[in-house]
């Protein structure tokens, strides 16, 4: 080996400690890029493919009843592929050892067109044989949560008729990559599946045998959507038709395509961070390390070498760090990759995860790793080699101290010199000050960012189920449903307070603006289920007019008292007006209400309910269930707290993953740029202190000169660090608002209280690091050693 | 005791000067105080001698080691050795020429702490031309048995000699040694003395020691005394002493 290779081999084991620390946030950095960026890439691909090998329909729609003619004409229309007429009904499971309420959404399967839109991904047996009314393909999370396989029983509730089903397969669908419940926000795959019946075994249960009452559409290349929607929508609309819709408003695909849009916005966030902070660290190590072999270089190049040759010197020391953070980076993104694919995996149902190693995205990585540590290099090895060796040979002129400007105003008198020392070492380079602070900063903004999603959900969760919804059961009718089903209900053993409610899905317009959701009738006063104001206070539901979301009330450009068109999506479908009577604070989706009495009146029909809320008492509860489930009308029971459980293992699973990696980066972070800078500062300045001590300043004395800084320092970034945090959240948040959900900023004490602690600790354990250097400073060999 | 010669002795036939420096000025901006090092120095030096520049610090005879050495370049005049115009601010050309020509000792020795003495001379040894090998420098300045040592683990007057091995190692044709005893007391300073007139007078390698120890101006072929930035006058000794005659 070469000896100024050799030298740069020593250098770095000399300074291993600033290496090891800077090599740290470069794998942080490079690691969260891959990290990010191989999932996005992984689960795009994944989405991508899964989607055109499995057909996933482009349009989609759905109606009450059309005769099977009506597909003729629907594929006439200029742009359409493929038709597939289908069968689709939500139906009541009733599962052997599992007592509470099962629901599912069935959906035909073509009997002759086995490789049709929306086609199935068998995990496990066959496909239903034609005309077989008792097979069924359960999607596989619902087989797993309950164990079904093959040949495995359990009976269904069919238009009312109860029925022997036999599990002949399981299978994913590109249609149900989330498999929601309507009106659910969590996956719970205990109680709520998807499967798949023969079509003409599905349709003689619903009475729609030669007939159909949804339809998913394929394209051809370059068709306009929007004039397919529109013709469809005019040869449905007679058949009872709620409005066709093309795929990105498919609830599957627009959850999973938020969630990637999410994880993008991730993807540019933190590693941005992360290479900022090791581009700084690098610039400001190696511009000091430059510094301090001022004379070393200047000897080098005494004996003939060049410019360049130096520089490719240092460089390569660079490189050596970099190139060590850049290969954990790469190993630690593809290893964390995998395990944020995992999780995704968990709520996204995909048959396979096309996970590969894309070397685009680790070149890009190692590129702007090696291009901010290079330039930072370059400038610091420029600075020294632009010298003339024998003027970089002599010591450095005394650096130009000023008097600070707390000096000035005035409060010199109380500074004692240490701390007039600390200072103006401050003030002597404001920038590097500025941006060691901004470093700080930026660890304590990162664990803000890390435990926000979990707080802001929290809070959510709260208000949603603490504030708003705060029944215990909640109780679906397959139809409207008379008035009186409610003492029905409240005859039930164990029901101690019933409230109903009706559903009316409906378009709402106000000018061109227009969006689907559902009117909700609600009994004023009810105690289960409560709006509230955005001050979080209940509201009271006036007699008349419409309430809605305030998100809604944006999408749709109205204020209070604004006439609104209400198109009404279900029996006669009527055309009709209302006021707009206030906006109400939610988080989940984009829902309108109104008083009970006054969305019958308005739809201009009897006392009819679509559901209730109740109040159980809970020892009660498995009697309830089993009683619920023989009542024929109820399509669906979900329990609050089986919601909230629901949620918590979300957030268990999800937000851990993320507190913790975001913790565990931001100490490195804090670590690396305040270690650094103690060492950066001890190298700089330790004749000064050793000076001192020979003049009888104590280990603490001069402890307090060097640490001081960086107390003063960490102690200003701090609060700056608090605010870059809740900026970042809502930047996140921002990236959030959609009618899915909407993410309130959110932080709780304890969140500012750790951020706080872990960057002290931090910067504690920096400066006893340092401390213990300065311990054995060696007074006699720094005097008699020149500068 | 010597005597004052200004021009070369016009009796031998006059050799050619290996440096030529006319009217040279230095001024060094150190931070906002103006330091003018060189006044206007004219001198020329001769292949194979061995000239002592003698001056009180701050009389400019280290700016003037550092132009000859290509260190530096000066603010007015010319200089020139052998073919090469030291005057022209041509880094890549001061490179080439202390890479070929030149070898350097510094009064703090200049070594690099991390490489070992043999590694040090190696430094140089790698990117010279026509080198010794490390072992035979270190050996040329009786360090042979440290030669696995870290700058560290010697005493100054072995860094001292491991920094003229480095120095002489690629046999240049110029020594320039700044103060190489400032740092040592006498005993371990005579030693370096030794070393530095040995290769002088076995590689006839031309050498310049800048020192402000007049004891030391005794061994030299020719005494340039320097003060505030002029030459004040030259003198030449009849004969040479042995650096071990020296003491001080």
């Amino acid at each position: 080996m070469r000896a100024i290779d050799r030298k740069l081999w020593r250098d770095l084991w000399h300074m291993r400690g600033q290496a090891v620390a800077i090599a740290l946030v470069v794998m942080c950095g490079v690691g969260t890029y891959v990290m990010f960026l191989s999932t996005l890439g992984a689960l795009r691909a994944t989405q991508d493919d899964y989607y055109r090998e499995y057909r996933f329909a482009e349009v989609f729609a759905t109606l009450k009843r059309a005769p099977e003619s009506l597909r003729a004409r629907i594929a006439a229309i200029p742009g359409v592929e493929r038709v597939e007429t289908r069968v689709v009904e939500a139906v009541r499971l009733d599962m052997p050892d599992f007592a509470e309420p099962v629901s599912a959404r069935m959906v035909s399967l073509a009997d002759d067109a086995p490789h049709g839109l929306n086609g199935l991904h068998l995990r496990e047996g066959r496909l239903p044989l034609p005309g077989r009314a008792d097979e069924v393909v359960v999607s596989t999370p619902f087989a797993k949560a309950h164990t079904l396989h093959p040949g495995d029983r359990f009976h269904a509730i069919l238009n009312g008729r109860r029925q022997a089903l036999t599990v002949v397969g399981t299978a994913l669908s590109p249609e149900f990559v989330q498999q929601l419940r309507p009106g659910s926000a969590f996956p719970d795959p205990k109680r709520y599946g998807v499967m798949w019946m023969g079509r003409k075994a599905l349709g003689q249960a619903y009475d729609l045998d030669g007939a159909f009452n949804d339809l998913a559409l394929s394209l051809r290349p370059g068709a306009d959507a929007q004039d397919v929607i529109d013709r469809v929508d005019a040869l449905i609309t007679p058949f009872g038709g709620l409005g066709a819709y093309a795929r990105k408003d498919q609830l599957s695909h627009r959850f999973l395509t938020q969630e990637l849009d999410q994880l993008g916005t991730l993807a540019t966030l933190f590693p941005t961070m992360f290479m900022g902070v090791a581009a700084f660290l690098l610039n400001v190590v190696i511009s000091r390390l430059v510094t301090m072999q001022r004379e070393q270089i200047a000897t080098l190049k005494a004996f003939g070498y060049g410019n360049g040759a130096v520089t490719v010197h240092y460089l390569k020391l660079v490189a050596v760090i970099a190139g060590a953070g850049i290969a954990g980076g790469i190993l630690l993104g593809v290893w964390l990759g995998h395990a944020l694919s995992g999780i995704y995996m968990e709520f996204y149902y995909f048959p396979w995860l096309r996970f590969s190693l894309q070397p685009a995205t680790m070149l890009e990585a190692a590129g702007a790793s090696l291009a901010a540590a290079g330039a930072g290099t370059i400038v610091a090895v420029w600075r020294a080699a632009r010298l003339s060796p024998a003027q970089a040979m002599r010591p450095e002129p005394p650096p130009r101290y000023r008097e600070t400007l707390v000096e000035q105003l005035g409060l010199k008198r109380w500074l004692s010199q240490p701390t007039r020392m600390i200072l103006r070492h401050i003030w002597r380079k404001p920038l590097k000050s500025a941006l060691t602070v901004l470093g700080i900063a930026l660890a304590c903004g990162i664990i803000l960012t890390g435990l926000f999603q979990r707080d802001t959900v929290g809070f959510m969760m709260n208000v949603h189920y603490g504030l708003a919804q705060r029944e215990d059961l909640s109780v679906a009718f397959t139809d409207p449903t008379a008035y009186r089903a409610r003492f029905d209900l409240a005859g039930l053993h164990g029901v101690e307070h019933v409230e109903v409610f009706r559903s009316v899905p409906v378009r709402l317009r106000h000018g061109h603006l227009e969006h689907r959701t559902t009117i909700r009738g609600i009994e004023p006063d009810g105690e289960l289920q409560r709006l509230l104001d955005t001050e979080l206070r209940p509201v009271a539901m006036p007699s008349e007019g419409i309430l809605m979301t305030d998100h809604l009330g944006k999408m749709l450009g109205v204020r209070v008292g604004d006439r609104i068109v209400v198109e009404v999506l279900e029996g006669n479908r009527p055309l009709r007006e209302a006021v707009v009577a206030g906006l109400v604070k939610e988080y989940l989706g984009v829902a309108a209400y109104m008083d009970l009495a006054a969305l019958n009146r308005f739809m201009h029909e009897g006392p009819t309910i679509s559901g209730a809320w109740l109040a159980v008492d809970h020892a009660q509860l498995q009697g309830l269930y089993a009683r619920l489930k023989e009542l024929p009308r109820v399509a669906g029971v979900a329990e609050r707290i089986q919601e909230i459980r629901n949620f918590n293992r979300l957030m268990d699973e999800t937000m851990l993953f993320f507190t913790y990696v975001s913790t565990v980066f931001a100490v490195v972070i804090a670590f690396g740029v305040i270690y650094n800078s103690a060492r950066i500062a001890l190298t700089e300045r330790g004749r000064e202190l050793a000076s001192l001590r020979v003049l009888g300043f104590t280990r603490g004395e001069i402890g307090y000169i060097l640490l001081g800084e960086l107390g003063i320092l960490t102690a200003v970034a701090i609060p700056l660090g608090l605010k870059l945090g809740e900026a970042m959240c809502y930047y996140i948040a921002l990236t959030m608002q959609t009618d899915l959900f909407r993410v309130p900023v959110v932080l709780v004490p304890q969140t500012y209280a750790f951020a706080v602690a872990v960057v002290i600790v931090s910067a504690l354990l920096s400066g006893l690091a340092v401390r213990r250097r300065l311990d054995r400073l060696d007074l006699i060999a720094v005097l008699k050693t020149p500068e | 005791m010597p005597e004052q010669v200004s021009p070369p002795p016009l009796c031998s036939p006059a050799p050619r000067p290996i440096f030529e420096a006319r009217g040279l000025t230095k001024v060094y901006q150190m931070g906002e105080v103006r330091v003018d090092a060189l006044r206007g120095v004219d001198l020329d030096l001769y292949a194979g001698e061995l000239v002592v520049l003698l001056g009180p610090s701050g009389s400019g005879k280290s700016t003037l080691l550092n132009i000859l050495g290509g260190l530096d370049t000066p603010t007015s005049g010319t200089v020139r050795y052998a073919e090469h115009d030291l005057t022209v601010d041509d880094d890549a050309a001061m490179t080439q020429y202390r890479r070929e020509h030149v070898g350097f000792v510094f009064q703090f020795y200049n070594l690099i702490p991390s490489l070992t003495a043999r590694e040090n001379v190696a430094l140089v040894t790698e990117i010279a031309h026509d080198p010794m090998t490390p072992e035979e420098a270190l050996a040329l300045v009786g360090l042979a048995p440290r030669m696995d040592h870290f700058p560290s683990q010697m005493s100054g007057g072995e860094q001292q000699r491991v920094a003229i091995a480095r120095a002489v190692a690629k046999r240049p044709q110029v020594l320039l040694c700044d103060e190489p005893t400032g740092a040592l007391d006498a005993q371990t300073g005579v030693m370096v003395l030794e070393v530095i007139a040995r290769v002088n007078q076995e590689l006839g390698t031309t050498t310049v020691v800048i020192t402000h120890n007049a004891v030391i101006a005794a061994m030299a072929d020719r005494v340039v005394h320097f003060g505030d930035g002029h030459v004040v006058r030259i003198e030449r000794n009849e004969s040479r002493k042995a650096a071990s005659e020296l003491s001080w």
